[in-house]
């Protein structure tokens, strides 16, 4: 990181000592260090969660295994959804965010620095709280050691009668202080895009990325807070005596699931909009046009904002609501569907046309178009609620989710990673390494993943460990678990270039890519005041009208 | 340094983008408003379904005084801005102090009515779905009132020690916003528990 | 491409394929009513659906592969679109009336099963979820067993089908047995039906599909569809009290004065437990501990010993018999037929 030691002429700089580059690190409240914490954060955790399901997909490779007992497969499959959702994607997608959108906006720091780093520590306490259970004692029953009971810890599963000792309490109290944190940081984003952006920077000009996590930032708002709140309601169950979700004392199983799904499902939306915005910085500047239809992706993107927020119950479709409400929400559901549907047109507009450079970036954002376009109508086909009656609960809807999460949201993170690397650390990833990346993973993926569909339509229920033999099931199971070693060794590959290109990576210069947003004006990586004269914008594409003055895009819009 | 040659407009139009601390605090209400939207749904949800023990028309009684306390912060704390604006020392020290009166006359209120209910209604959080619901939204607001109360308290340290201006009224500002949320919480509160709840 | 082609081959062979040559749990081989509902809005779903993926991913590769750069040295950018009204107003219409075609399809699916009314001629059946088995109660047949279900057939001229009505003793729990019926959900405090008319006789088989606890995956489902015969006589069987037997009279008393009465019944003796299964004519069933193994004597004897060699985190506790009390327990057990 040279170019944060300030050079003065004619003095002599002397290495500093670990400690106080340590210290720097803990007590920064700079937006780039933190969003670089953020990413170092969430990738350890990807890892953790990794290996979680590397043992997972160990004991389901044949019937009636016994690798891990069903207290340990319970215990595993409940941190390895909760560490995914909670302590690598929404830890990564804030890093990212808290990176790139000061220097996108031309602002020198987020609107709240200092929030910025409280909410980064509350996040990473939370995650090691949450992990510290796997060394609280085995005790009876093994109640004091990691939760079991999904992550969406169903009541009254989550009861004292029927999860005694403090197991239930580790992911509660774990994603209570982390969500704090994430409320903490959308108020950043949120502020800082509406209060501190370069003059000139209308709102219509900002970067699809701003829009985007602003919207996202604000999904966070009303969507962390009900998880919060049940979570509350759930401590005052276990520990003073009350009966929120009691069914003894009259209360309501259902009522956990709907505050939950008013959280959940929204929650999915706020992970993959920002990846909607790595798309749309990427697939611009390697079709080397610009985005087909700005207006329209950002009415899309705050439509499936609100939207989103009606959808709740297909999580319940098989709850027993009645037939007024299932057709509610199946409506919705199917509704949701368009405009996110809507923006996978606009990216094939914008490449249709252009001069698609296939750099590892731009191979990860395909594979990202046609999964999410498979993933959304695997959604589609679960909205129709008959045959979510079948599908619901089975491992279709693992194959369905994960297709979004992985398919979707982690090759868009990929892409992101390859995209904005030689920015954050003045070198480019070795492209080598990175089409071996994506080729293993892309091969791992959708070994696991597509295949993994077809026990779910031959009725294997989630959340089993171990299932009978006799229902065609095994041979499956077997290539879903070969897949995902192959898709570990992709991940592998990936640690090992971003390790690698840091130390002898070629150097990136301050725009690698010929892009066109605000980041790629300044040093790589930037300076810790970001721009030495906060610029003055007049278009979308800042740096296209700088490199065309011939036909500048304020001409256009 | 490039970003220099990044100044393609002609005109230098007044760029003038609102106050952060409004902003964030605007965001904070919407966050707070969920988490109280979900406490008052599931009040509301609960009403009529307790199996036993006292139900709210039994045992509860419509605080109105101290309601009319708190309602009346609102006021004072919404005077008290505006004289630090206008640099009146005086008149701001005097309606800030009379604000954390009026908000610790409340909690005063709720902590004597929970005494109440406790100890002579035999109510508590465990007895019934009507307990555990009615003390975890009031309890819940009366958490938030407490808070502001701090912060409050806060600032009438820095006032009384000479050291709050004019130039901290953007500041306070900020936070009478969020005393004013409070206020209208307790509004909604109100009419969910002593209104719609009998 | 290519996995997607695999994965629609897959799913045409397990249409195509009877119920028994892949799986036994196949939806889509529906032997009721509401099953087949079900398969048939699932095959005008995934046309929909393939269609859509067709013609987008047609779109996507030709993009990809008529715009690729072609020479490195091509320097000048292409020329710069920004959107267009018409192209963005059609793409927004079509899926629109996708979507309403999809909705009127499904609405009408959840109204032919959920709204069924039920013909007088029904069997209805109380299914209790417990962890980890499930407890049946007919109702208007005097009938309490666990974990095998028996219904009768049903003729489409004289629809004789079942109903349950679906309830919890503990935690939520799913009720899913493919070929019959979607599943639908066991929570405390709210009541749920559902309803199958089998058309043919036969076993089928499923399991709890909403997680549980422990031993989740061990809380099989296996549904005897009889004959209205073989379903009158196994009534009959079932609505006598236990078979009283001088010869086992050792292990009856090893049963009534170990805990094991506290937590199970047999009729027409002492032992009045609702916590575990009925076992008034235990020996009427295949399996034991809900589908985890086969009821024999040897497994029979395992699971009194040590419920946990068979289904580790089952709630039976082991009840520290010697041998001899063993054995006469097992051999109690096996004349309740």
């Amino acid at each position: 990181m040279s170019s944060n030691a300030t050079t003065i002429p004619g003095r002599q700089v002397e290495g500093k000592p670990w400690v106080d580059t340590l210290h720097e690190w803990v007590t920064t409240v700079d937006h780039k260090r933190i969003g670089i914490l953020y990413i170092v954060y969430a990738l350890v955790f990807l890892v953790l969660g990794g290996i979680e399901v590397l043992i997972i997909r160990i004991q389901l490779m044949h019937s009636n295994n016994d690798f891990v007992s069903p207290q340990v497969f319970n215990r595993l499959f409940t941190m390895h959804g909760t560490t995914m959702i909670f302590f690598v994607a929404m830890p990564v997608l804030f890093g990212f965010g808290n990176y790139l959108i000061p220097l996108m906006i031309g602002a020198r720091d987020m609107a709240f620095p200092r929030l910025n780093a409280f909410s980064f520590w509350l996040l990473a306490f939370g995650g090691l709280l949450l992990y510290f259970s796997f060394l609280g004692g085995s005790g009876l029953y093994g109640a004091g050691n990691a939760p079991d009971v999904g992550w969406w810890a169903y009541a009254p599963l989550t009861a004292r009668a029927f999860s005694p000792g403090h197991s239930s309490d580790y992911w509660t109290l774990a994603l209570l202080v982390s969500g704090f944190g994430s409320i903490g940081t959308s108020i950043n984003i949120i502020a800082t895009i509406l209060c501190l952006r370069c003059p000139g920077m209308k709102l219509n000009r900002m970067p699809l990325l701003a829009w985007l996590y602003l919207v996202m930032s604000g999904m966070v708002l009303i969507v962390i807070t009900p998880l919060s709140a049940a979570q509350i309601m759930l401590l005052i169950d276990r520990y003073l005596g009350g009966h929120f979700f009691d069914a003894q004392a009259g209360g309501s199983a259902v009522l956990w699931m709907h505050f939950f799904w008013i959280f959940g499902h929204p929650e999915v939306y706020v992970l993959i909009i920002p990846c909607f915005a790595f798309m749309s910085e990427i697939i611009p500047v390697f079709s080397r046009k610009p985005i087909f239809g700005y207006p329209v992706m950002v009415a899309a993107t705050i439509c499936i904002g609100f939207v989103s927020l009606s959808v709740w119950a297909h999580h319940m479709f098989t709850v027993g609501m009645n037939s007024y409400a299932n057709s509610f929400f199946a409506i919705t559901t199917m509704a949701v569907g368009v405009p996110t549907g809507i923006k996978i047109f606009n990216w094939i507009g914008t490449m249709w046309g252009g001069r698609i450079q296939f750099k590892t970036p731009m191979l990860f954002s395909i594979a990202f178009l046609f999964q999410f376009l498979i993933a959304g109508l695997t959604g589609i086909i679960l909205a129709c609620v008959p045959f979510d009656w079948q599908l619901s609960l089975s491992y279709f809807v693992v194959a369905h989710f994960h297709y979004v999460i992985v398919g979707g949201i982690l090759f868009a993170l990929f892409g992101a990673f390859y995209y904005w690397y030689p920015k954050m650390t003045g070198r480019m990833l070795s492209e080598r390494l990175g089409k071996l990346h994506f080729w293993l993973f892309l091969i791992g993926f959708h070994l696991t993943f597509d295949v993994m569909h077809i026990p779910g339509l031959l009725g294997m229920p989630r959340r089993i460990y171990t299932y009978e033999p006799g229902r065609g099931w095994d041979t499956l199971n077997l290539i879903v678990s070969i897949g995902a070693f192959i898709q570990a060794i992709g991940v592998l590959v990936f640690v090992w270039n971003l390790v690698t290109s840091y130390l002898q990576g070629a150097e990136a210069g301050n725009d690698p890519w010929d892009a066109w947003t605000l980041e790629w004006s300044t040093s790589s990586p930037p300076p810790a005041y970001n721009f030495a004269t906060l610029p003055v914008v007049a278009s979308r594409r800042p740096l296209w009208d700088l490199k065309h003055p011939e036909d500048p895009d304020s001409l256009y819009e | 340094m490039s970003a220099a040659a990044i100044s393609l407009a002609e005109n230098q139009q007044p760029w003038d983008l609102p106050y952060r601390g409004k902003v964030g605090m605007a965001c904070l209400i919407i966050a707070e408003s969920a988490i109280f939207t979900i406490f008052v749904v599931a009040y509301l949800f609960y009403i009529g379904k307790s199996l036993t023990g006292p139900t709210p028309r039994e045992v509860l009684e419509t605080p109105i005084f101290f309601t009319i306390c708190l309602l009346s912060s609102s006021l004072t704390i919404h005077y008290a801005g505006r004289s630090l604006r206008k640099g009146e020392r005086g008149a701001f020290l005097c309606l800030w102090s009379l604000t954390i009166l009026l908000g610790g006359l409340f909690l005063f209120g709720t902590g004597l009515e929970w005494h109440r209910l406790i100890y002579e209604r035999g109510l508590t959080i465990s007895t019934n779905l009507f307990g555990t619901t009615y003390y975890s939204l009031v309890g819940l607001h009366a958490f938030h009132v407490t808070v502001g109360m701090i912060m409050l308290l806060v600032v009438a340290i820095f006032a009384f020690a000479g050291r709050l201006g004019t130039e901290h009224s953007r500041r306070v500002e900020v936070l009478s916003l969020y005393w004013h949320f409070v206020d209208a919480v307790w509004v909604v509160v109100f009419t969910v528990v002593y209104v719609l709840g009998r | 491409m290519g996995s997607v082609a695999f994965l629609l081959c897959c799913m045409s062979t397990v249409v195509a394929a009877g119920p028994s040559s892949i799986s036994r749990t196949n939806i889509f081989a529906p032997q009721s009513t509401p099953a087949r509902a079900i398969f048939h809005l699932a095959i005008l779903v995934l046309t929909t659906t393939g269609i859509i993926f067709a013609v987008v991913s047609t779109l996507l590769v030709y993009s990809i592969l008529k715009f690729r750069v072609r020479s490195a040295s091509a320097k000048s950018e292409p020329a710069q679109v920004y959107g267009s009204t018409q192209i963005e107003l059609a793409w927004t219409i079509i899926p629109v009336l996708i979507v309403v075609v999809l909705f009127v399809a499904t609405a009408r699916g959840i109204h032919e099963i959920q709204d069924a009314p039920m013909p007088a001629s029904a069997v209805e059946v109380t299914v209790i979820g417990h962890q980890f088995w499930w407890e049946y109660r007919y109702p208007q047949l005097g009938v309490v067993t666990a974990n095998e279900l028996h219904i009768p057939v049903s003729d489409p001229a004289h629809p004789t089908p079942t109903f349950l009505q679906l309830l919890s003793a503990d935690t939520d729990h799913s009720f899913w047995v493919p070929e019959l019926a979607g599943k639908t959900d066991l929570i405390p405090n709210h009541p749920n039906r559902m309803w199958m008319d089998p058309e043919h006789t036969g076993i089928f088989l499923g399991q709890c599909a909403q997680y549980c606890g422990t031993q989740h995956a061990k809380m099989l489902l296996r549904v005897s569809v009889d004959s209205p015969e073989d379903f009158a006589e196994w009534v009959r069987e079932q609505q006598q009290p236990a078979v009283a037997d001088e010869r086992v009279a050792a292990g009856k008393r090893v049963f009534e004065t170990t805990a094991c009465i506290n937590c199970h019944s047999i009729r027409g003796t002492v032992a009045n437990g609702r916590f575990g299964p009925d076992l008034t004519h235990l020996m009427s069933r295949t399996t034991i501990a809900a589908g985890a193994a086969l009821n024999t004597p040897e497994n029979l004897r395992l699971w009194i010993e040590n419920p946990g060699a068979i289904k580790p985190g089952s709630l039976m506790p082991a009840m520290q018999l010697n041998n001899a009390e063993l054995d006469a327990v097992v051999k109690y057990m096996e004349t309740l037929r």
